[in-house]
């Protein structure tokens, strides 16, 4: 009963908070921004707080001391196991028997399509706009270190996952923090998965819709021309809905397919333009590992350059998020480890190959300018100065136009269905955390699609910074919970990593032959 | 010493006019004879999925294989059974030509009996057809009825 009228309460404050925010006089907006500003502004703040006497904030700081800690208990296990992961995700220890079944490949790339997005393009140029090209370096180093947090938690999520009666499962940080806490005999287990679930359903309707709907719009407005936002939200709305609630699986399939050919493309964009200036590779490694460690005149020097790194770096892989367990727990295998294993190749494509790929792309083409006597970086109210005066994803727009001029309009493209492969992902983990809280009952699923529609329009019809901060905050908060229950879990993870490999190397876990 | 022969059924009209064949055959063969009727659910281990057909492809996939099951597989087995030839069945997930070859390998088979696919022009110039995969690849003796 509590938790019908909490369902009850969520979906008044939801429905209201659209109704305001639908409306599109601008007075309304406004009003709405300073109400949500005023009762969460405290919330961000305390999320983004910087350590004292810095500007780094201290959430980045939990996620790279997170990512650092599981780098060493596993003993750089990242690095060591590689080359396995390949193995796994090639199928080579794939059971035959299970062929019909969602293989390690499947699994990862429906959770790379989650993260692939607007932190590749949008975040990397911020990074580099503001931190320089040593942001780059602290961005790779961020993206190896997540490798482990990620192995860690999509570990859990496999081994914790719950397999009904008709074959579905569910998985992510709310089942592994409540099943993994009773296991181990640790309080609060009950407590941080509720917590754990009611930030990702708001860092679902936030980061994972509302922000994703509204940097759409933006791009496709560049493109079109100005026009009402509500637009793009209504038909984006739509489709959305076509897919989660009509089940109309085409679009979603679609969407799966053309994403990866996206991603490809834009990597091999992006490879091509390097081969292109071959020469300039080694002078612009030169650059990023100047500016990591001077800054390159860069607000803040070297310290700058690491937080935009580090925090971008976050945005972009979610490792230590929680997320991906979601996502990588549907694998078909007996040994969770695998799937771990599998899952740490997501930060590495995302932050170490894209990212640093559209990094390299926006130095060597020349975008950031500097004072041709002192050969330091010319900065300007805090931000590199760029050729054109541009930043985020006009950055990297006008990067690759230099060198391919028509693939700006390509790039409006594979954002907006990087956008659209995104919302997707997110209101699935949404919609695993509210079915964790309020059963899994067609009805509780259905409000939340609805619901998860309805704020697809909001995002894209109005410019709700606050909204939007608070969602980021949530997607953030989503990390405390999650690191907390990855600390108190790594134990169970090192058996299940001790067994498997001693296994492996004594013959007893073998390649299948096909 | 009895002879294995491998029978490729997909349901359709192709999959009938094997199966006749294969049971003329077997009544050339005679009393040692065993066919084994295979159906292939075409699936790859390198799609892509989205998160919701991944939580619920389990039940999918026990979903397709009783489907089959019941609807191609045993009614085979049974009018085979029915005019005295022993058979055996099984529905498998991934790649026909790979699949028929990889059973054919493993109980030793004769040969594998399949009908020519009704695909034509673009597609097949494209794609290459299951029964001209099959034929090119396979280490068993192949007959494709016409």
């Amino acid at each position: 009963m509590k938790l019908r009228n909490a369902m009850y309460s969520m979906i008044v404050l939801f429905v209201g908070m659209f109704q305001a925010t639908i409306a599109k006089a601008e007075g309304i907006d406004a009003a709405v921004n300073s109400a949500f500003a005023s009762s969460t502004g405290w919330f961000v703040s305390l999320i983004f707080a910087p350590l004292p006497g810095t500007s780094f904030p201290w959430i980045v700081l939990w996620l790279v001391v997170g990512a650092t800690v599981f780098t060493l208990y596993f003993g750089f296990v990242q690095f060591r196991a590689i080359g396995h992961s390949i193995d796994l995700v090639k199928g080579d220890y794939s059971d035959p028997k299970d062929a019909g079944e969602v293989s390690h490949f499947q699994a990862l790339t429906t959770a790379l399509s989650g993260t692939v997005g607007l932190g590749n393009i949008a975040g990397v140029a911020v990074a580099i706009g503001i931190g320089g090209p040593g942001a780059t370096f602290w961005m790779i180093l961020a993206g190896l270190m997540g490798m482990a947090s990620k192995f860690v938690e999509c570990t859990l999520g496999v081994k914790y996952r719950n397999e009904y009666k008709d074959g579905s499962v569910s998985g992510g940080p709310m089942y592994y923090i409540s099943k993994g806490f009773e296991e181990r005999g640790l309080p609060g287990g009950k407590f941080l998965a509720a917590l754990f679930a009611v930030f990702c359903i708001f860092g679902a309707f936030g980061g994972g819709n509302m922000f994703q709907a509204n940097q759409a719009h933006a791009q496709l407005s560049s493109v079109i021309g100005d026009y009402p936002g509500w637009i793009t939200g209504v038909v984006f709305a739509v489709l959305v809905f076509l897919v989660i609630v009509g089940g109309i699986k085409s679009i979603g399939k679609v969407t799966e397919k053309v994403v990866p050919f996206m991603g490809v493309l834009y990597v091999g964009a992006g490879v091509i333009i390097l081969l292109m200036n071959i020469d300039q590779i080694a002078w612009a490694f030169g650059q990023i590992f100047e500016g990591a460690f001077t800054g390159l005149g860069v607000a803040g020097g070297m310290v700058g350059a690491l937080i935009q790194g580090f925090k971008r770096a976050a945005f972009s892989n979610e490792a230590g998020v929680g997320s991906a367990a979601i996502a990588h727990s549907a694998v078909k295998t007996n040994e969770p480890i695998t799937e771990g294993l599998v899952s740490l190749l997501e930060p590495f494509i995302d932050t170490v190959v894209i990212c640093t790929m559209t990094a390299l792309v926006i130095i060597i083409t020349g975008q950031l300018v500097s004072d041709p006597e002192t050969g330091l970086l010319l900065v300007e109210g805090g931000r590199v100065v760029t050729a054109d005066g541009s930043s985020g994803v006009a950055l990297t727009s006008a990067a690759f136009g230099s060198a391919i001029s028509w693939f700006p309009y390509l790039l409006v493209l594979a954002v907006v269905l990087f956008a659209f492969s995104t919302m997707l992902s997110w209101s699935y983990y949404g919609l695993k955390a509210w079915t964790y809280l309020f059963g899994e009952g067609k009805t509780a699923e259905l409000v939340f699609k609805v619901l998860f529609c309805l704020f697809v329009i909001v995002g894209a019809s109005a410019s709700l910074g606050p909204v939007i901060d608070f969602s980021d905050a949530m997607i953030f908060a989503m990390a405390v919970v999650n690191i907390i229950g990855l600390y108190c879990l790594m134990p169970v993870v090192k058996e299940e990593y001790n067994s498997y490999f001693s296994r492996l190397a004594s013959g007893e876990i073998k390649k299948f032959n096909k | 010493m009895s002879t294995t022969l491998i029978v490729g059924i997909d349901g359709s009209e192709a999959g009938a006019r094997a199966l006749s064949y294969t049971k003329r055959l077997a009544t050339l063969i005679g009393s040692d004879c065993n066919i084994e009727v295979v159906y292939v659910i075409e699936w790859s281990p390198y799609s892509f999925q989205t998160p919701e057909e991944n939580a619920l492809r389990n039940k999918q996939r026990e979903q397709a294989i009783s489907v089959a099951n019941e609807r191609v597989v045993a009614p085979a087995i049974k009018s085979l059974a029915d005019e005295g030839f022993a058979a055996e069945g099984r529905v498998l997930h991934g790649k026909v030509a790979h699949l028929l070859n990889s059973v054919a390998v493993e109980t030793n088979a004769e040969q594998i009996i399949v009908a020519r696919s009704s695909a034509s022009g673009f597609s097949s110039r494209v794609f290459g057809s299951v029964t001209a995969n099959l034929v090119m690849s396979s280490t068993v003796p192949v007959t494709v009825v016409g």
